[in-house]
């Protein structure tokens, strides 16, 4: 038998021990938090909205019908009500979900994969970490949503602007995070023994250094994504992320206000929409903060 | 790369090492000082043999052992390995070298990486220095995991599912991984039980009989020293005291603080006239060490003369040197 066979063998029976119910352990442990289980409803909700608004409503969200306005909810056919232009409110609601769904995923990802890049890189050169961290001092003196309008003003309005801006701001804070995670974790021994074995920068620094900073990133990358959604919803009232006529849920709240009196439900769904989404990322956050903690051993939970 | 080496060829040749670290301080972060953790420290390390290196916390010993494997940068002094200069060697130099020099941690709870099965942990040094494939990684691993004591169905668990004992096991194995000839223990069984300790030290003693290793041991523990070593070292406050072999050291010890060190060890049976020395005070700071003898703050026979020269490190029998006026 040759030393391939041999060894393909020996993987091959220690593959039956690996033990795979960490992950499953991981979920058994989140959803003993009744609040973080309400966190997940709520955003598993939004995704299938989100991902079947074609097949979830007959009308077209920016579809104008002046003879059918500010219909109030429990109307015959809009069952949520229409706006001041005759827009079907459930239509609108549903897409606004994917609206805000893929902005909120897509600034986080390039805003915590970005900050995580120079947050390893700042904690583990001590040459770029001055230069790095003063860049982002620089970016925390201003007030995030005020820095947001700003690109937003230089870029011009439009939700691919709002995007950018989100991530942007969000680069520094996760810039911060993932430092001070890296400061810590490159002091512990395992790094020196992975230097005394010859391992280079680069390795050290994605196949340790990482993994073992990636709990605050995940969190963080939870949290903000209620924060993004908060803050796209909160240009576009502004009139700067999505046109009007875009189901946004912060631009809906913008156009229904003046209907107030009449028609309080063109404000009051996208209020709730946006408070129940933002409530429900950040419990996830704090769920995932507890499970991910590298201390705790899951197999006593 | 392997040369073979005759009974007395030195392995390692360590002449003068220093390793100062400066103190910052102040507006502009000058350097104010320097705490001189290894001053002045040379020695040969012969194939085969386990040197012990004593001393109290705070001496210098682990650092000694970081600079000699060049994971810290010395300050001044020579580091001859195999006949190859390496005082100066970058990283990219180091890297071949890193094969036959290893080391093992004093904590086997904070030297393994806790996110990583152990298994692709020992594999990893084999990774970065062969070209063998997936499975024959993975046969030498679980090979190395019978070898240290455990077993192969442990590949896949992570470090917190083992004990203290079978961690460091886990440490044994990863050092052993790429065949070194040359391994520095840090404290290796300082932080097991007693009973773990007997056994990690067995495995140590069998695997440098197998292997033909090289040990460079450094310990607190007399006992575990007198136990494992040949020849060993004595150092306070980064400076070397005295170096002879086992038996010349724990019989006949020359230096004062040797025979203060020996005194302090607990024994069974009840003897009138073994008295214990007791060392006075506290042991002063390496940033400002003691002028001449850096033991005479504390040492029982200190002269005059021991606050004004600093005493030869000289031989005085065949293989056994020691630093003191009165020796």
């Amino acid at each position: 038998m040759s030393l391939d066979a041999a060894g393909q063998e020996i993987v091959k029976e220690m593959e039956n021990q690996l033990n795979r119910n960490y992950f499953l352990k991981g979920i058994k442990v989140l959803f003993k938090q009744p609040l973080a289980l309400v966190g997940f409803a709520i955003i598993l909700i939004q995704i299938i909205l989100a991902v079947g608004a074609n097949w979830l409503t007959a009308y077209d969200p920016t579809a104008q019908d002046l003879s059918h306005v500010n219909l109030p909810i429990g109307s015959e056919h809009h069952w949520l009500g229409t706006d001041n232009y005759g827009r079907d409110m459930w239509s609108r609601l549903i897409y606004g979900a994917r609206i805000s769904l893929i902005i909120g995923f897509t600034s986080v990802s390039l805003g915590t994969i970005a900050g995580t890049i120079l947050g390893l890189l700042a904690g583990y050169f001590r040459v770029l970490d001055g230069i790095i961290m003063r860049i982002s001092d620089l970016m925390f003196a201003f007030p995030g949503i005020l820095l947001a309008l700003l690109i937003v003003a230089i870029l011009g309005s439009s939700l691919v602007n709002v995007v950018i801006a989100i991530s942007i701001w969000s680069v520094p804070s996760c810039a911060r995070i993932v430092r001070g995670n890296v400061l810590t974790v490159k002091k512990q021994e395992y790094i020196t023994a992975m230097r005394s074995l010859g391992a280079g920068h680069l390795r050290i620094i994605f196949k340790h250094i990482l993994p073992n900073s990636l709990a605050p990133i995940i969190v963080f990358g939870a949290m903000h994504m209620a924060t993004a959604i908060l803050s796209t919803s909160s240009l576009s009232y502004l009139g700067l992320g999505a046109d009007p006529a875009t189901p946004e849920w912060g631009a809906m709240i913008s156009n229904g206000q003046q209907y107030m009196w009449q028609a309080p439900h063109l404000v009051i769904i996208p209020g709730i929409a946006i408070a129940l989404v933002v409530f429900a990322f950040n419990v996830v956050g704090d769920a995932l903060r507890d499970v991910l903690d590298p201390n705790m051993n899951i197999d006593q939970l | 790369m392997t040369t073979t080496l005759t009974a007395k060829e030195t392995l390692f040749e360590v002449t003068n090492v220093k390793k100062y670290y400066p103190i910052k301080g102040g507006l502009l972060r000058t350097t104010k000082g320097q705490v001189k953790a290894v001053d002045g420290v040379s020695l040969q390390i012969y194939p085969k043999e386990t040197l012990g290196v004593v001393g109290e916390s705070g001496c210098g010993k682990s650092t000694l052992g970081r600079v000699i494997l060049g994971l810290e940068p010395l300050t001044d002094g020579q580091l001859v390995f195999k006949g190859q200069d390496i005082t100066h060697y970058r990283a990219s130099q180091l890297k071949p070298l890193r094969k036959e020099m290893q080391m093992i941690f004093q904590d086997p709870f904070a030297s393994l990486d806790p996110r990583q099965r152990i298994g692709p942990a020992i594999e990893e040094a084999l990774i970065i220095h062969t070209n063998l494939s997936a499975s024959e990684r993975k046969k030498r691993v679980s090979d190395l995991l019978v070898e240290v004591g455990l077993k192969k169905e442990h590949y896949y668990r992570f470090p917190h599912e083992f004990s203290g004992g079978q961690r460091q096991r886990v440490g044994i194995a990863r050092a052993l991984t790429l065949n070194p000839s040359f391994i520095v223990c840090d404290e290796a069984v300082s932080a097991l039980d007693v009973s773990v300790q007997a056994q990690v030290i067995n495995l140590l003693k069998r695997l440098q009989k197998d292997y033909e290793l090289t040990y460079l041991f450094i310990s607190h523990d007399l006992g575990v020293v007198k136990h494992i070593s040949d020849r060993v070292l004595v150092m306070y406050l980064g400076s070397m005291c005295e170096l002879g072999s086992v038996e010349e050291i724990f019989s006949n010890p020359l230096h004062p603080y040797t025979q203060a060190l020996l005194s302090s060890i607990p024994r069974p049976e009840i003897r009138k006239d073994r008295e214990r020395i007791k060392l006075q005070g506290e042991i002063p700071s390496p940033a400002n060490p003691p002028s001449g003898c850096r033991f005479h703050t504390r040492c029982p026979l200190a002269q005059e003369i021991c606050a004004r020269k600093v005493p030869e490190y000289r031989e005085v029998k065949p293989g056994h040197h020691v630093a003191c006026h009165f020796a």
